[in-house]
């Protein structure tokens, strides 16, 4: 208590020019980085008027795009979420051996280039990989369709939940849980009822996360994508195309797609942060 | 909050969205191209599609995959369904025959004209004035010239860029395989960055405003050229380049197994007939047959062609020497060389 006060006083006795400077500096480099380039997005997009903007959106290829990227969010988001819950629960409310090795191995995707993501299916269910003939000869397709395509995702969108819930429940204890345990209640209503009211803002938090991650992400589902046309590619790997077709208008309409969500996704996220610390 | 209620919903919306993808009963082909051909097949697709149909056959929608003529080779390698192939080089093609015994090792035999429906050669585009006066290969290796290509390594254009810089030097009077050498190492240091493809190329020029020459596809340049801008750039023709030919295929594990040979090799002779050399006209492409190549003969420069087979005996031999692992290019192009 005293020494946060003793801080604060001096933050206070910081001298003016010092602060305002430090605030400039700050604003700056948000503007630079950060605004101008999203209001350079729907500039562009609108670029050719309101009408050009609504075609580019929606074209076919457009919403094929729109439509696979939303296919792959609702099967990556719901996976990730069961798994992140019971891992957190696992990690956080359990002692057992190789809880680090798991720990290590779910933060694994933060820290593989997502290219390699990508490669690393190619090589077990591509036609010279592992699986790939016996896939043929079944005639299942993995890469180069959506299955791959949320496999790839999965895999990139690993963390979000999990990394966001272990320190949480964690830091929670297990205190509820025996309580509840104690008075008989099973151990499905101990989770149910105890667990996840406890921890469901930042189970929120992690789910939005999750959610921009797996609807922007471009290099690992690149790699298994297959780029075709209509059918394979996400709204990030359409963008790029448009971009390449000079259609530079349509590519920053379909873009400005991505930062609305990227918007939504910051909102959604201060909100439920101004929830936890209101619960907290 | 009712969660398991909330998953079966999200369950059977995610079925809904993806019945109608396995509902269709329709003809579906897969064509894996190069870069520059996008423009291209969408309009030729279009255009077989309502052929197809008025000959009494099924409705044919033919999907497209485009990119870097090896990486797509390789994705078909991988496991691409692709029905049909058309990239930028006979090479890329051999890959898929050799790598995964997709296709039978005579496939360029099938059809006419090494299974080339359509030409093109490289050209230089320059800015509006050509402000360097870049007239001619010669002028590519001076101090003050900022040339823009893709790797050859992963495009095909950028082969065709190379082996054509490399055929003008063989050509000039004295000119040996050293003294080739010699001109394509001084080119390539006036390279300040190498694309993937030769789309990206394109766009690194045209967009980021990098460099004074970029090396091009024919059809390439004019596209650039037409959506960009007359007023932005134009296109230089060089004394000598060379003859490029894009050859196509049906790549017959797939179609066998797909029970799609029958219009996919009807998609790709429809290339050959008048209606289609049209199309492949009307995106710069040099058209095979004569009367087309006639009708267009005002659109396209007159340029001393020579060919691969001539000059560098045949693409495997050219991507032996000059491509492979430890080739010429790996010798002449490196970081700080």
């Amino acid at each position: 208590m005293s020494s946060t006060s003793a801080q604060s006083a001096r933050t206070r006795t910081e001298p003016a020019l010092v602060r305002w400077l430090l605030i400039i500096v700050a604003l700056l480099f948000l503007g630079l980085f950060l605004f101008v380039p999203l209001a350079a997005v729907f500039a562009q997009a609108l670029e050719k008027g309101w009408g050009a903007y609504l075609a580019a959106i929606r074209e076919p290829d457009a919403l094929a795009a729109v439509k696979l990227t939303l296919i792959t969010a609702a099967i990556s988001v719901p996976v990730n979420l069961v798994f992140g819950v019971v891992a957190a629960w696992a990690i956080a409310k359990f002692e057992f051996r190789g809880k680090q090795l798991l720990i290590t191995l779910i933060d694994l995707p933060f820290s593989v280039s997502p290219v390699i993501s990508g490669l690393i299916y190619v090589l077990l269910f591509g036609l010279q990989g592992w699986l790939g003939p016996w896939l043929q000869e079944h005639d299942l397709k993995i890469i180069f369709a959506v299955p791959g395509i949320a496999l790839a995702t999965v895999f990139v969108t690993f963390p979000f939940v999990a990394r966001e819930l272990i320190p949480l429940m964690e830091a929670q204890g297990k205190d509820e849980e025996e309580a509840a345990i104690t008075l008989g209640a099973s151990g499905f209503q101990t989770f149910w009822r105890v667990t996840i009211p406890n921890i469901k803002w930042g189970l929120l938090y992690g789910v939005i996360l999750c959610n921009a991650r797996a609807m922007g992400e471009f290099g690992a589902v690149s790699v298994v994508s297959g780029h075709i046309r209509g059918s394979t590619n996400t709204i990030p790997l359409h963008v790029e195309i448009l971009y390449n077709e000079y259609n530079y208008a349509a590519a920053f309409a379909v873009a400005s797609l991505l930062a609305l969500l990227a918007l939504v996704t910051l909102v959604a996220k201060s909100f439920v942060e101004w929830r936890m610390r209101e619960n907290a | 909050m009712k969660p398991i209620r909330t998953i079966a919903t999200l369950a059977a919306a995610l079925l809904a969205l993806a019945a109608p993808l396995a509902a269709h009963a329709e003809v579906n082909l897969l064509n894996v191209s190069y870069d520059p051909t996008r423009e291209l097949y969408q309009d030729y697709n279009a255009a077989f599609a309502k052929y197809w149909k008025g000959k009494g056959g099924d409705t044919v929608t033919v999907k497209q995959s485009h990119g870097g003529s090896g990486k797509q080779a390789r994705a078909v390698i991988d496991g691409l369904e692709a029905d049909v192939v058309t990239l930028a080089l006979a090479y890329d093609i051999d890959e898929i025959g050799e790598k995964a015994k997709l296709i039978p090792a005579n496939w360029q035999k099938r059809l006419p004209h090494n299974s080339s429906p359509y030409t093109s050669t490289i050209v230089f585009l320059v800015r509006r004035g050509n402000p360097k006066k870049v007239r001619d290969w010669n002028d590519l290796i001076r101090s003050d010239v900022k040339v823009i290509t893709p790797n050859p390594k992963t495009s095909g254009g950028a082969r065709w860029n190379y082996l054509a810089a490399w055929g003008y030097a063989l050509k000039q009077k004295g000119g040996n395989e050293a003294k080739a050498k010699e001109f394509v190492t001084k080119l390539f240091k006036n390279v300040p960055v190498l694309d993937s493809g030769a789309r990206g190329s394109t766009t690194t020029f045209v967009q980021r405003g990098q460099g004074d020459v970029l090396l091009a596809w024919e059809n390439e340049a004019f596209l650039a050229v037409n959506e960009l801008g007359k007023d932005k750039f134009q296109i230089v023709v060089p004394s000598v380049s060379i003859l490029a030919e894009p050859p196509v295929t049906v790549v017959d594990k797939v179609v066998d197994r797909k029970g799609t040979r029958k219009v996919a090799e009807e998609y790709l002779k429809y290339l050959y007939t008048p209606a289609g050399q049209e199309i492949a006209a009307k995106h710069y492409y040099r058209p095979i047959d004569k009367k087309v190549a006639a009708k267009y003969a005002k659109v396209f420069p007159r340029v001393k062609l020579f060919t691969i087979d001539d000059t560098f005996g045949g693409w495997k031999a050219a991507q032996k020497k000059h491509f492979a692992d430890g080739g010429v290019f790996d010798q002449i192009y490196g970081p700080g060389k």
